[in-house]
């Protein structure tokens, strides 16, 4: 049995060497040459350094805070915004050549020299320079962003709000978490980073991750553990490119947007996976053995209480489904039928599951494995899985809201806001009130919320108890109701009056279920909070402020 | 092959094998659970022969927190050795004190004045609640309940702050020592005793609400790592191990000291499931069973803690302190309840002031015993359960 070495990186053939030789010999020259350029530099602007950090210390550290939120706040708008420049490039560029008479072709048509858009000149030639402050400014504007009539700018644009948003979720739910946990616990959470409540957590630790030695363990398979985060993380970037966070904001409409999704949270098996086995370590063998177990045994279940949805809407496409649901709280689709009703509690269920979240978090469970698969990963590797995890809570909590909860779509009927008309000034009010992103959020919001509130209550399932209620409970109880579903959608295709009734009644008693759960849960919570010295008793309220 | 791994560690008493299963060919892992695990409570290295998930053997070692505290006794005069058992058993350093304090005085005929008895039973008690909380939320946290451990800590912070004002330390107190008590109570420390007493009560039920009834607790917890009551009376089991077997043996009961006799509670046992509260499905003597003894027991201290502090009596809280006594050439082993089981001091004074041998029988080290017997065939998340439940501080078993 041939014993592999360590040092895998032996070279294959003459070219190779060459290559890696030249390589080489570029880096040190290039250390020699600029390494004394650079230390001059950063020893001409030490004193500058240092003397903003003495004076502006404080200042960076609000300035940072504006900073950050401005970014947050950009970010968010970018999923807005470029369907927003898109638009504008559209409507004020192409559509006026087009009307011009200059043959212009599609975004994403440039494939020939001829089809190759409109050049800076050819838009100056439309500019209409006729006075008005209002026209020399979108003239300029529609002269800078010639570029984005091109279909790969788009693109690009899109990957970058993508990114950012991919970056941004994950940081803040990891915040937000803390703080709940912390307030669950009678405790505040973080509180120092950055000022108001420690928002700056997250980026601090971001920061701090980065800085950390980049340690392999000695035995581990080095090519193999490098690689194992990038099996998490691109699959829960993949993810976002098909989720729709509004009418006209995805970022590729997929017919199979369903089945992409699932297909691509799938690959995070295998990241955990080969974590675990390259990690040298019996205890990370075992979170990736029992994670390998539970993460793909609960898609079965969980696949089967998604194609609930698809049964009743009809296809596959996340944006359709949520169009079905625009008839206000009574039509979303987890109050259509008492299957759907059990369907959206079995995919929920399913689906904290498959994020390796409490109660089913053994694959990186503290107090047995002491970190399970991750627990040779430290640093920026570390943070990859843990970005990977929170987008893809997101991203089953998105799931969850576009296929049961209505989507973007406000509990009141999309069709009461068509009175408010068509101006541009009142399509912010009717984001708000009737179907916009910031409903798509704040549902995932609230369910990332319970996934959390879950998490800190509950104990740990052990493997057995976890395989048990995969295959013994959930999996016949949701080929139960893929059945009923299917009646019910045969049912109601024949138009049978009775039939009707019967849906009309389940569905306003479904959804004043829900309705009570959604409005008794606030008001449990201002309830406690209103007699919380009471309820946790005036030693602790004195003693220890902030329980 | 894996088999050249066990040729070089003939500590490990156990043999490996790759057994073959019909079709399938398993072999046996060998994983340390290292003395660094944030589940064994404190440094306990537990090796365990696995097969897949299955624990076919665990072998605890011990002796990472050695600090030879009995060579120690033979070197330092009795009061001096009083911190020296606050570390031992570092969550319960009243019972530990009073333990030795009660060899010390029979070896040396002291009588303690009946306040100093009562304050001791307070302490006694107090530290018993504070260190139940912390058994009962690492029995969660070993779960994977991270929040009823926090809401433990928060009341046991309300005990340590008791005890800071009365001792002025938090954790390794020296504040009972062979003659009574260090320092009289300061003044109003009984009422907040009474007012905490009175909000912490209300607190077990919601202990339970969270944590003991909650049916994931219980199926993780009930009919795991079941100890007969053969084992248990075999391998020297006391404390909540003994009684979660269905014993009934209390010394506080069985050998009363420092006035215990004069208090009226109960000693609760491990019951079946389906009476009096306790869940279905749970047998005497596994691991919910002896959770719920502690759980009980806690609420029996508040008893005891209140009668004493009613029945308060006047007059000295220590006996008239005799410097340099000397010790005289007899021997006197007194046994305690401490929260963990029944802990006890051998002293042997050769009349000098420096005892010739200190012996501290720790629970822990008992209790912990059992581990091997329990640990087969059980899954690799029961182990953590188990060595939960049996509440080991290592303080105690190294010594």
């Amino acid at each position: 049995m041939t014993q592999l070495a360590s040092n895998q990186f032996s070279v294959r053939s003459a070219e190779d060497g060459v290559c890696m030789r030249v390589f080489l010999w570029v880096l040190w020259m290039g250390y020699r040459v600029f390494g004394p350029i650079l230390e001059l530099l950063m020893a001409m602007f030490r004193p500058f350094a240092v003397a903003i950090y003495r004076i502006g210390g404080p200042l960076v550290a609000r300035m940072a805070g504006i900073i950050l939120i401005g970014a947050v706040v950009s970010v968010c708008l970018g999923v807005w915004a470029h369907a927003l420049l898109f638009g504008f490039v559209d409507d004020s560029i192409l559509a006026r050549a087009a009307s011009a008479g200059v043959t212009v072709a599609g975004p994403f048509d440039h494939f020939s020299p001829s089809t190759w858009g409109l050049t800076p000149s050819q838009i100056a030639a439309q500019l209409h320079v006729v006075g008005g402050v209002w026209d020399t400014v979108s003239g300029v504007a529609r002269y800078l962003l010639w570029p984005v009539q091109f279909g790969i700018v788009r693109d690009l644009i899109g990957v970058g709000a993508l990114i950012g948003l991919f970056n941004v979720i994950p940081v803040y739910t990891i915040w937000w978490e803390r703080k709940v946990a912390g307030r669950i616990q009678s405790r505040l959470g973080p509180m120092r980073v950055g000022g108001w409540h420690g928002w700056a957590q997250s980026p601090a630790d971001g920061i701090k991750l980065l800085l950390k030695e980049d340690l392999i363990p000695q035995g581990a398979d080095a090519p193999l553990f490098r690689l194992a985060p990038y099996f998490n993380i691109i699959p829960s970037a993949l993810a976002f490119v098909a989720l729709p966070f509004g009418a006209t904001y995805v970022f590729r409409e997929l017919d199979v947007a369903l089945v992409f999704i699932l297909g691509v949270l799938g690959v995070e098996v295998v990241g955990v996976m080969i974590a675990g086995w390259s990690s040298n370590n019996k205890w990370s063998v075992y979170g990736a053995m029992r994670e390998a177990c539970q993460m793909v045994s609960y898609e079965i279940p969980m696949g089967m209480a998604l194609l609930l949805p698809v049964l009743t809407v009809g296809t596959l496409n996340l944006t359709k489904i949520v169009e079905a649901q625009s008839g206000g709280w009574f039509h979303w689709l987890a109050f259509d039928s008492p299957f759907m009703f059990a369907g959206f509690i079995a995919y929920f269920v399913a689906s904290l599951a498959s994020c390796k979240r409490a109660p089913f978090d053994l694959p990186e469970a503290e107090s047995e494995l002491v970190a399970g698969f991750l627990t040779e990963y430290s640093g920026i590797r570390w943070s990859f899985f843990f970005f990977a995890e929170y987008a893809v809570m997101f991203v089953v909590c998105g799931l969850a809201a576009i296929l049961f909860l209505g989507g973007w779509h406000s509990p009141l009927p999309a069709s009461w806001g068509c009175s408010l008309g068509d101006a541009w000034y009142m399509r912010g009010v009717k984001g708000l009130f009737f179907s916009g992103p910031i409903w798509f959020v704040a549902k995932c919001v609230f369910l990332l919320y319970v996934q959390i509130w879950i998490r800190w209550t509950l104990p740990r399932i052990r493997i057995d108890q976890v395989l048990y209620g995969c295959v013994q409970v959930l999996l016949p109880l949701t080929m139960v109701l893929l059945l009923g579903t299917a009646v019910w959608v045969w049912a109601s295709t024949s138009d049978c009056p009775t039939w009707a009734t019967i849906q009309r009644i389940s569905r306003y008693t479904l959804g004043g279920i829900g309705a009570f759960f959604v409005i008794g849960f606030p008001a449990i919570a201002v309830y406690g909070f209103y007699h919380r010295r009471s309820l946790v008793g005036n030693l602790v309220q004195d003693a220890m402020p902030g329980s | 092959m894996a088999e050249t791994v066990l040729e070089s560690r003939p500590d490990v008493l156990i043999d490996f094998d790759s057994r073959e299963q019909g079709d399938l060919r398993t072999e046996e892992m060998l994983i340390n659970m290292g003395p660094q695990h944030p589940s064994t409570h404190g440094v306990l290295r537990v090796v365990l022969r696995t097969d897949g998930e299955m624990v076919l053997e665990a072998v605890p070692h011990i002796g990472y927190l050695h600090r030879c505290a009995e060579k120690i006794g033979e070197a330092v005069q009795p009061y001096q050795y009083i911190p020296y058992t606050d570390r031992m058993d570092y969550l319960a350093g009243m019972n530990n004190n009073q333990g030795f304090s009660l060899a010390v005085e029979q070896l040396c005929g002291i009588e303690v004045p009946p306040r100093g008895q009562a304050i001791r039973v307070v302490f006694a008690e107090l530290n018993r609640i504070a260190s139940h909380l912390v058994s009962l939320g690492t029995c969660g946290l070993d779960m994977g309940a991270f929040t009823p451990f926090l809401y433990c800590f928060r009341e046991r912070e309300m005990i340590l702050d008791l005890f800071e004002a009365a001792c002025g330390a938090r954790l390794t107190y020296s504040y009972i020592t062979p003659g009574g008590v260090h320092d009289d109570l300061p003044a109003g420390w009984a009422d907040r005793c009474l007012e905490f007493l009175d909000y912490f009560e209300p607190k077990i039920d919601d202990y339970n609400n969270l944590l003991s009834f909650n049916h994931i607790f219980v199926k993780r917890t009930s009919r795991v790592g079941v100890i007969s009551i053969e084992d248990a009376i075999g391998y020297g089991l006391t404390g909540p191990c003994l009684r979660g077997s269905g014993i009934r043996w209390d010394l506080r009961k069985t050998a009363p000291y420092d006035g215990y006799e004069n208090y009226d509670f109960d000693v609760p046992i491990g019951t079946p499931g389906g009476s009096d509260n306790v869940p279905e499905g749970v047998i005497v003597g596994d691991c919910w069973s002896r959770y719920w003894v502690r759980v009980l027991e806690m609420t029996q201290s508040v008893r005891i803690i209140r009668q004493a502090l009613q029945q308060l009596p006047g007059g000295d809280s220590i006996a008239p302190k005799m410097k340099n006594i000397k010790l005289p050439e007899d021997e006197a082993y007194v046994e305690v309840e401490n929260p963990r089981g029944q802990l006890g001091f051998l002293v042997v004074g050769d009349k000098s002031a420096i005892p010739s041998r200190v012996k501290a029988r720790g629970p822990s080290f008992c209790n912990l015993c059992i581990t091997e017997k329990v640990c087969k065939n059980v899954l690799l998340a029961d182990v953590p359960a188990i060595i939960g439940s049996i509440d080991v501080v290592m303080g105690e078993v190294d010594r």
